[in-house]
């Protein structure tokens, strides 16, 4: 099912928390929300839930209007950060919730609604669990009993907020993978929030960049990481580095000197520097690099981080080296960044 | 999931630390003062209203209770704690769900409201259905124009117990129901239940005891109003005495034995209560609100 989200604006109480989002989802794609906490990553997931009403814009499932239905005649997935499991009921009873509550001739019977939580609980490879309380299981456990009670409906649109949130580390990587299995066999069309990059980047198809409101960049991991279209999202993923600069000629210049790249569309002028820590080229001679003095030195995993002071005005830029590289003993270091972009001065 | 490391800094309840144990001989004057009170305010009392019932025997123990007049107040009071107290649930059970669930201007208003019946006197409630209902009530000459009489009479009654008793229910459901928030209604919502459905299969079921518990302690008051019952009774025996009422009665006829007699019941009650809240405080201490001790 494909997703449509036209001009949506969502106030609460006055208060903006999205400004004229639009966002195209594809069928059958594994879309991920990605933003800090305030960025209305989940009022857009909630939105297209049912669960609040926009203020203005609409939403489409396909070609009909889903803005004005109510979240049960919508028949989305949803599937909640604290899992939301209904703890009287067994796991069964859990998964089956959705069919029995059912009207008339579309309420399958009591054998064909076991029949389908079992199947489900299979998918979600927990067999044997049916009778089990919700106290019973672990987060994890938990939250695939979630997403099985969530597809049991056979929602049209599977949308998950947060869904590893509430789990360590350990149980959150395996059941990202999961998920992405339980994805490629069935097929929904699934939206999942997300504050954590490199769970949207490893999980979805496209990223959806979101900030105080808006959306920042629609892409794929490739694009959002290489080519990032805002300071924002240069500095929200992964690691990256600023530097104050200015055009000139169709060049880029730090203080008195240009730096040896070519810029011949930006507008001349002041402008930010942005390039990421790792994707630089370290030179030995300095005719159009930058230069700068090693402020300090520091050991990160596989990698060295030097932090240095360029020019008069000691701005500090961090780059980052292989570990046994020789430059990381010298004072001085000269390098160029690979892979960079202008940004006007904010 | 708490982790281990943070568990250990908290207090341990079993065994205090040296620091904070005071010296044997403190320790049991601090106890024995509080077993010393409890003893001569509720045991005695309550070792009392039983043997002075039973002070002429079993014989005149069951005939005391079996005269008309002390049957028809058992009877009136059933009746009343059996309207009273589901109309409470119902009010309980709404305003709870209104608090908890919704946003809406005049909300901290409804929840001080609420409480108002525990900060007015008892016999104040009962005024004020009379100032209503009386003969010179503001609504006397409309009911007696419609032959409805209230006054002095079972609707009074019932009234003035709903009256003192609906901040029962509610209070116990209100922050339970804070706690519990949205999320499981919002997943019965978007699994296709309709509002009614996820009521009575996610809301009811998970606030139940806590619900008991309101119940229980609502029909111990219902039971026992004395204040504002007896303002708009008129203890009539046989047609509007309650058995509160009915002991008052009995005792001011110098009839001790069956005063003690029909008090013996209302505190076989209270123990009763007494014991079933204990077990459901044991049992669902967690799923009951942490405001307990009305």
């Amino acid at each position: 099912m494909e997703v449509r989200v036209a001009n949506v604006r969502k106030e609460f109480e006055r208060f903006p928390a999205l400004h004229d989002v639009s966002l195209d989802i594809r069928s059958g794609e594994l879309i991920a929300l990605l933003g800090p906490s305030g960025s209305g990553k989940t009022t857009l997931l909630r939105l297209i839930a049912g669960l609040e009403r926009p203020t203005r814009g609409a939403i489409f499932f396909g070609d009909e209007d889903a803005s004005q239905k109510s979240i049960q005649e919508r028949n989305v997935g949803f599937v909640f950060q604290h899992y939301a499991l209904f703890r009287h009921m067994t796991v069964a009873d859990n998964i089956g919730f959705g069919l029995k509550v059912r009207h008339g001739a579309t309420r399958p019977s009591a054998q064909e609604i076991r029949r389908r939580a079992s199947e489900l609980l299979d998918l979600v490879q927990l067999s044997g669990l049916e009778k089990r309380y919700p106290a019973q299981l672990s987060g994890g456990q938990r939250q695939r009993v979630a997403l099985a009670r969530a597809m049991a409906i056979e929602p049209r649109v599977l949308l998950l907020d947060e869904p590893f949130g509430a789990l360590d580390a350990q149980v959150r990587r395996e059941l990202r993978r999961w998920l992405r299995e339980i994805h490629d066999r069935t097929g929904h069309t699934t939206v999942f929030v997300t504050h954590d990059q490199e769970e949207a980047l490893e999980l979805a198809d496209r990223v959806v960049v979101m900030s105080q409101g808006r959306i920042e960049q629609v892409g794929t991991a490739d694009d959002i990481y290489d080519t990032p279209n805002s300071p924002f999202v240069y500095s929200f993923i992964g690691e990256s580095s600023s530097l104050p600069v200015k055009v000139e000629n169709g060049e880029v210049w730090i203080a008195d000197r240009p730096i040896g790249l070519q810029a011949p569309h930006a507008p001349p002028g002041e402008a930010v520097l942005y390039f990421r820590p790792h994707d630089v080229e370290l030179l030995d001679g300095c005719s159009g690099c930058i230069a700068g003095t090693v402020a300090a030195s520091r050991r990160v995993a596989g990698t060295r981080r030097v932090e240095l002071e360029i020019g008069g005005e000691r701005q500090r830029v961090e780059i980052e080296l292989p570990v046994d590289h020789p430059a990381a003993q010298k004072s001085r270091v000269a390098f160029r960044p690979r892979r960079w972009k202008l940004f006007p001065v904010s | 999931m708490a982790d281990p490391e943070i568990k250990s800094y908290e207090p341990h309840h079993e065994s205090q630390s040296a620091a904070v144990t005071e010296s044997r001989p403190v320790r049991w004057v601090v106890m024995g003062t509080a077993f010393v009170f409890l003893a001569v305010f509720l045991l005695l009392p309550l070792i009392v209203v039983f043997h002075e019932a039973l002070a002429k025997g079993i014989g005149a123990y069951t005939e005391a209770l079996s005269g008309p007049d002390t049957r028809s107040a058992i009877r009136l009071t059933l009746l009343v704690a059996a309207i009273s107290v589901p109309l409470n649930v119902i009010f309980g059970i709404s305003a709870a769900w209104a608090i908890a669930k919704f946003e809406f201007k005049g909300k901290a208003f409804l929840t001080t409201l609420i409480d108002l019946p525990f900060s007015v006197s008892p016999v104040i409630s009962g005024l004020v259905y009379v100032l209503l209902f009386g003969a010179q009530g503001l609504l006397g000459e409309w009911l007696r124009a419609h032959g409805i009489v209230i006054l002095f009479a079972v609707p009074g009654i019932v009234l003035a117990t709903i009256f003192v008793t609906f901040p029962f229910v509610a209070r116990e459901l209100i922050p339970l129901m804070q706690e519990q928030g949205n999320g499981d209604e919002e997943a019965a919502l978007s699994l296709g239940a309709t509002g009614w459905q996820a009521f009575w299969y996610v809301t009811l079921p998970n606030v139940k005891w806590g619900l008991l518990y309101g119940v229980l302690l609502c029909n111990a008051r219902a039971m026992g109003e004395f204040g504002a019952v007896s303002v708009v009774s008129g203890h009539i025996r046989g047609l509007t005495n309650t058995m509160p009422l009915h002991v008052e009665i009995l005792y001011n006829e110098y009839n001790a034995v069956g005063a003690f007699a029909v008090a013996s019941l209302l505190a076989g009650l209270a123990l009763v209560t007494l014991v079933l809240k204990t077990l459901l405080e044991m049992r669902y201490g967690a799923e009951i609100a942490a405001t307990r001790g009305h």
